[in-house]
């Protein structure tokens, strides 16, 4: 039943998330640029405040104060739309994510995660691939060729690396019976042998690579970065928005890079489980954004250190490659799934 | 109507039309201000045409117009990445044409900063290079190792981009004190610093299947085509000027010309970094065998007067062969001053290099080819 | 939670919280930000010319093809998942064998179209 006093747990876990969310996100941003500087030899931005800890308040303000640039032959409306398609649901998914398990304050129990539906991997899957959509229209509708191109490109290769996330993603289905991220977690609980995590990583590796693969293809990043390929597109389907528009196709990328971490924490890495979690339910949350660290500094690590894939390279490696690989994946964890259970 | 005629129409109407894009002038991967017009069907490029000249500045007429000392300055403004061996070759050629010997230990200071600003300009080409294709960290560790060739240059002419310390008949000045130790030190750390690049690029998969077969020439067509440099080198001919016509002391030292097999831009990849080794060889050679004595020629007239006649001269430039035709009537300015650049003939290669290729080779094969606009339109 | 689709009203709240903030930046960034158009500024860049033609002419078919073959095997991909859930129970329920069978199948009815798409070059785009 909805009561009032479940309908304000959801809005203070919704504001608390969300106001996290948005700071990972800007913190993000700087971290990968002061990781990428410590990589490069370089400093990185740390004049504004201790360590630069205040730039990411700096780029939003000067985002704001940005001249907001229309094109005269844009399709205006469509023109506006498309950063917000790209950002809503980018934005909507953690309401899905969970990030612990219950806890109790004030005698109440609350569990960690905003809502957990028996659906929750496809709300997921559903909400970033429709991403895709404020991509295309953004390059479509700004009536430049290099956005054109950029649009046309990311259309292409989303579509071809969902193929390959979605089939890895059929191995953690088979081991946890159910779509509800929260079971999939919990089914990775326990131990083998006493010590090796239950994990879904160690009983399918190669589900995982694919998985990470894909979804570095899927957020647009080094190596797969070519809708917005700055040497060859100049901004790809961002060419020609400024200011406010152009920031928010910025926080869609690094929200879709939280979202494509916490998803790879949940599916193969043990979520928020860890040593003495069962005890302290609060070190739950603390695991789960080391593991999702992890994942962001691996994305960071690849762009400082690998050049990007050609257009074609980019669709023989998903098609040719990827998606029979994926498809050996399934067979092989429902073969490994048949013995085991 | 036939059935075939109206297949023809209908397919007609349905044509793909090709996208025409201009790549360029402001675009961040065509090196300056170059404009390629691209015809592109998807991601094919299906012709393309160079569009040059936004970056000229008719060096060449203003030679006609200023004496012999004057001109110098102007040639460390063509190809700006190596201002040293551009201003070299200038030198050069008043020197052949008037029969001027230069001393040694200018010779063998020019060699020493020749090869420098060529390892320069391939740090350069190499951090743009990898850039363009997507691998960003390469760039700013190339820009760290050629800042200390630049902090070398700027002790030594007051400048870090225009240097300019030769002069007709020699230098304008000795080497500052502690040249050779900082010469020295860089050439003591540069091969780790160059390895740490290549382990970078040459075990990396991406960057083998962005390079290896792409931008292809054959040997013929790039002699047909007139590249020279590392271009012509890349695709297995064996072609110096500094070994097939040694100017100032070339001829005494020792060093290796790398060349390729495929004409690939990977073998010209591995050309230029076998030539930075190299240049750091012959760099450490001229640091010992350093004459002492005078760094001017004793008998350099106040008013430079070449006897009538055509001169040509040309040196290997870190582009390729830079050549000066100078013709003289025997006054105090040149009658026609004519540069040979190297990139602009080397760009030439950019059509048959890219076309029925993909549209991200075009920007991996304008990397190869090394060009400076400055030098292009002069 | 024992009323699921009283579950899916957070992801609208959601919704309505990100729709929202996004709707709010773009507001923003035309309230806050100068603004001084001029012809230039306001053409779509093609590296400072004039562009050539539209850019809304007809693109290479190749995506097209993408696009098909995406929705095609998308669909497919997607019976997997009430597959993989009921996995473990069939398996337990009935017979293994038919559980792993009945996947061997579609899988080669899948390959059957794969390699047809393959051998037909379609997913070679250099030609």
């Amino acid at each position: 039943m909805l009561t009032t006093d479940i309908l304000i747990e959801w809005l203070v876990k919704i504001g608390v998330v969300f106001f996290i969310l948005m700071t990972a996100i800007a913190y993000v941003v700087l971290l990968e640029r002061r990781l990428l500087g410590f990589i490069q030899m370089r400093l990185g931005p740390n004049r504004v405040g201790p360590f630069g800890l205040l730039q990411p308040l700096a780029d939003g303000l000067k985002f704001l104060f940005k001249e907001d640039i229309v094109p005269l032959e844009a399709d205006k409306a469509l023109y506006v739309l498309a950063p917000m398609i790209a950002l809503v649901p980018a934005l909507m998914t953690i309401s899905v994510i969970p990030f612990g398990d219950k806890i109790v304050i004030l005698g109440r129990e609350i569990a960690l995660h905003i809502t957990s539906v028996n659906v929750g991997l496809l709300v997921v899957f559903a909400l970033t691939s429709l991403g895709v959509y404020g991509i295309a229209l953004a390059g479509w509708s700004s009536n430049s060729k290099y956005s054109l191109m950029g649009g046309l490109r990311s259309s292409a290769q989303l579509i071809s690396y969902e193929l390959a996330l979605s089939l890895s993603v059929v191995g953690v289905i088979i081991f946890s019976g159910s779509l509800d991220l929260v079971e999939v977690v919990k089914q990775q609980n326990s131990f083998w042998l006493g010590f090796i995590p239950k994990w879904n990583i160690f009983t399918q590796p190669i589900g995982f690579l694919i998985f990470l693969i894909a979804a570095i293809a899927e957020t647009n990043r080094v190596p797969f970065d070519l809708p917005e390929a700055e040497t060859e597109l100049v901004a790809g389907f961002h060419t020609e928005y400024s200011s406010m528009k152009f920031a928010m196709f910025f926080i869609a990328e690094y929200a879709n890079m939280v979202t494509a971490s916490s998803m790879a924490t949940l599916l193969f890495l043990g979520g928020w489980y860890g040593p003495f979690v069962d005890k302290f339910p609060l070190l739950g949350p603390i695991y789960f954004s080391l593991k999702i660290l992890f994942f962001l500094f691996l994305y960071i690590w690849l762009r400082g250190t690998l050049p990007r894939f050609r257009y074609d390279q980019l669709m023989r490696f998903g098609w040719k490659f990827l998606i029979p690989v994926a498809l050996a994946n399934v067979v092989l964890v429902a073969g490994l799934a048949l013995l085991i259970y | 109507m036939s059935e075939l005629a109206k297949y023809n129409e209908v397919a007609e109407e349905f044509a793909t039309e090709e996208l025409v894009l201009n790549m360029g002038p402001q675009h961040p991967s065509t090196h300056g201000v170059l404009r390629v017009v691209l015809k592109l069907d998807g991601e094919i490029v299906t012709d393309l045409d160079c569009d040059i000249g936004y970056l000229h500045r008719g060096v060449e007429k203003i030679c006609e117009h200023r004496t012999y000392a004057m001109i110098a300055p102007y040639f460390d403004r063509t190809d700006y990445v190596a201002a040293v061996s551009n201003g070299l070759c200038y030198v050069e050629t008043v020197e052949k044409a008037m029969g001027i010997e230069v001393p040694p230990r200018a010779q063998y200071l020019r060699v020493a900063l020749t090869e420098l600003s060529r390892i320069s300009s391939h740090l350069l080409w190499l951090g743009t290079h990898a850039m363009d294709v997507g691998a960003m960290t390469i760039f700013l560790w190339a820009f760290r190792e050629r800042e200390e060739i630049l902090k070398i240059f700027e002790n030594f002419f007051g400048a870090r981009l225009t240097c300019h310390a030769f002069r007709i008949g020699g230098m304008s000045y000795d080497a500052y004190e502690g040249f050779e130790q900082e010469v020295k030190q860089f050439c003591d750390r540069f091969p780790t610093r160059l390895a740490e690049m290549e382990q970078m690029l040459n075990s990396n998969r991406i960057w083998l299947s962005r390079t290896v077969g792409v931008g292809i020439i054959s040997a013929e067509d790039a002699i047909d085509l007139g590249l020279t440099g590392a271009c012509l080198r890349g695709s297995g001919i064996e072609w110096d000027i500094r070994k097939a016509h040694p100017y100032e002391c070339y001829s005494e030292l020792e060093f290796d010309i790398p060349y390729g097999e495929n004409g690939d831009t990977y073998d010209r990849y591995l050309v230029r970094m076998e030539e930075m080794r190299q240049a750091r060889r012959i760099v450490i050679q001229t640091i010992d065998k350093l004459p002492t004595g005078a760094v001017t020629a004793a008998r350099v007239p106040k008013v430079l007067k070449p006897p009538a006649g055509d001169y040509y001269h040309s040196n290997e430039s870190p582009k390729g062969e830079l050549g000066i035709y100078l013709v003289s009537d025997g006054s105090t300015q040149p009658v026609r001053l004519r540069i040979r650049p190297p990139c602009f003939v080397n760009l030439q290669a950019l059509k048959k290099m890219c076309v029925g290729r993909l549209y991200a080779d075009v920007v991996a094969v304008i990397g190869t080819l090394d060009i400076v606009l400055g030098e292009v339109d002069r | 939670m024992d009323a699921p689709i009283i579950n899916y009203i957070p992801i609208l709240i959601m919704f309505g919280l990100a729709l929202a903030v996004a709707t709010g930046m773009v507001l923003s960034s035309s309230l806050f930000g100068q603004h001084v158009p001029s012809r230039q500024k306001l053409m779509p860049y093609e590296c400072g010319k004039d562009p050539v033609g539209s850019a809304r002419e007809r693109f290479s078919v190749k995506f097209y093809m993408i696009a098909l073959l995406f929705i095609l095997f998308d669909i497919e991909a997607i019976f997997f998942v009430p597959w993989a859930v009921v996995f473990r129970k069939l398996s337990q329920d009935y017979s293994k064998l038919f559980v792993f069978g009945e996947m061997l199948i579609f899988i080669a009815i899948l390959l059957v179209g794969y390699i047809y798409v393959w051998r037909k070059g379609i997913l070679d785009w250099n030609k």
